[in-house]
């Protein structure tokens, strides 16, 4: 470990785009560790990885675990490390390295606990999602708000970074089934501060998404379920 | 045929004596399960209480009787059923919080080897680099000052 903050990369066959993923991340700033949790691929993508010469580690799972179990071995690399900030960039590509900064920025500076690269903050061109698409991030926008008294308006987002009570936290406690909208959700519960910035969002490269947010209604209300859920559990965090 | 049937079906005596024999068979068979340790005494508790329920009511008639009364239910074997029933949604329920936490210390464990396996592949790493004759392990070992010296 040469620094405090680290890029975490859930990566199951990405073989496609990971060693394009790497060098961004590499090119784009070197104050931080890139570390690839590879979800048991079946195809290279951990040679890959290796490959490039520019990760801290590649940690390769034995069997799959889908994308929480993934992110979480990440949590625990960092939190065993004793990293300060953890930032989860997926490892398909459609996020931007350039603006890792910008999310960064808002836990170093103490604004919040955790950050999240929305696509829907404001006004864009980098990302068109259907009208069908719109409406379901509508409707977890007003859910969540419901639950958590918070304005989270990208709940699928994979981008967001974490200071190191969130990291320890979610060590622990992060979901499996929808990690992405559960963890919104328990953070919310358990008083961490969230805070969105707007982040662009590029069209996969290749490769297949792991979340299949096209799968429509169903897949809408079974996450809104397990958001439920996780939003009757006890409180486990007590914050000094 | 049929006649046979009917005669067997209103024996209630017939119906008595099976009821027992397997109910107690079945709790025997749950004890011979623990005691050849291939089922946990913790996960047979469910199992055992619910086989002694079952040998309370073939014996006690009267008992099955009463208790659907008790709640209410006209048809005395239809009790019989309600009580098989809860007993196996109960077993069934302890048997999904079984496997939450095994699927959860598995994630764990596959987490934690995932991990190590890393740490592992580090310290190998730095060991070449450090000392570059493999297999010479004692050598690291710093000599102890030998006190006859």
């Amino acid at each position: 470990m040469k620094n405090n903050i680290l890029i975490i990369v859930p990566a199951f066959n990405e073989a496609e785009n990971i060693s394009q993923v790497i060098h961004r991340l590499y090119d784009e700033n070197c104050d931080w560790d890139i570390l690839v949790v590879n979800d048991a691929s079946t195809d290279n993508t951990s040679e890959l990885a290796r490959a490039t010469g520019k990760v801290t580690a590649v940690i390769d799972l034995p069997f799959n675990l889908g994308i929480g179990g993934c992110v979480q071995t990440g949590f625990r690399y960092a939190r065993d490390n004793g990293y300060d900030y953890a930032l989860q960039f997926d490892g398909d590509g459609q996020h931007s390295a350039e603006e890792i900064r910008k999310l960064l920025d808002l836990v170093i500076s103490g604004e919040a606990d955790v950050a999240i690269g929305s696509r829907f903050r404001e006004k864009h061109e980098g990302f068109k999602s259907s009208v069908y698409r719109r409406v379901g991030i509508r409707i977890f926008e007003w859910f969540s708000f419901m639950l958590i008294r918070q304005r989270i308006t990208d709940h699928t987002s994979g981008f967001r970074a974490y200071n190191k009570k969130a990291i320890c936290f979610l060590t622990d406690y992060y979901p499996d089934d929808y990690p992405e909208p559960e963890v919104v959700i328990l953070l919310g519960r358990n008083n961490f501060t969230i805070q969105e910035t707007f982040t662009q969002m590029h069209e996969r490269q290749g490769g297949v998404s792991s979340i299949p947010l096209t799968k429509g209604p169903y897949y809408m209300i079974k996450v809104m379920l397990a958001m439920f859920m996780a939003s009757i559990r006890s409180k486990v965090y007590t914050h000094e | 045929m049929n006649n046979q049937i009917s005669t067997i079906g209103s024996n209630i005596q017939t119906t008595q004596s099976i009821a027992i024999a397997v109910s107690v068979s079945l709790f025997l068979y749950i004890l011979y399960l623990v005691r050849k340790k291939k089922i946990k005494e913790e996960y047979s508790l469910l199992w055992l209480s619910s086989s002694i329920v079952f040998i309370v009511f073939s014996i006690w008639r009267d008992g099955l009787e009463y208790f659907a009364k008790l709640v209410g239910i006209a048809y005395a074997p239809a009790a019989l059923f309600l009580i098989l029933v809860l007993a196996i949604f109960l077993i069934l329920i302890e048997f999904s919080i079984i496997i939450s936490q095994l699927s959860d210390k598995t994630k764990l464990l596959a987490q934690e080897m995932a991990l190590l396996k890393n740490e592992i592949e580090k310290l190998k790493t730095r060991k070449q680099t450090d000392d570059p004759v493999a297999g010479n392990d004692l050598k690291d070992v710093e000599p102890v000052n030998d006190p006859a010296e």
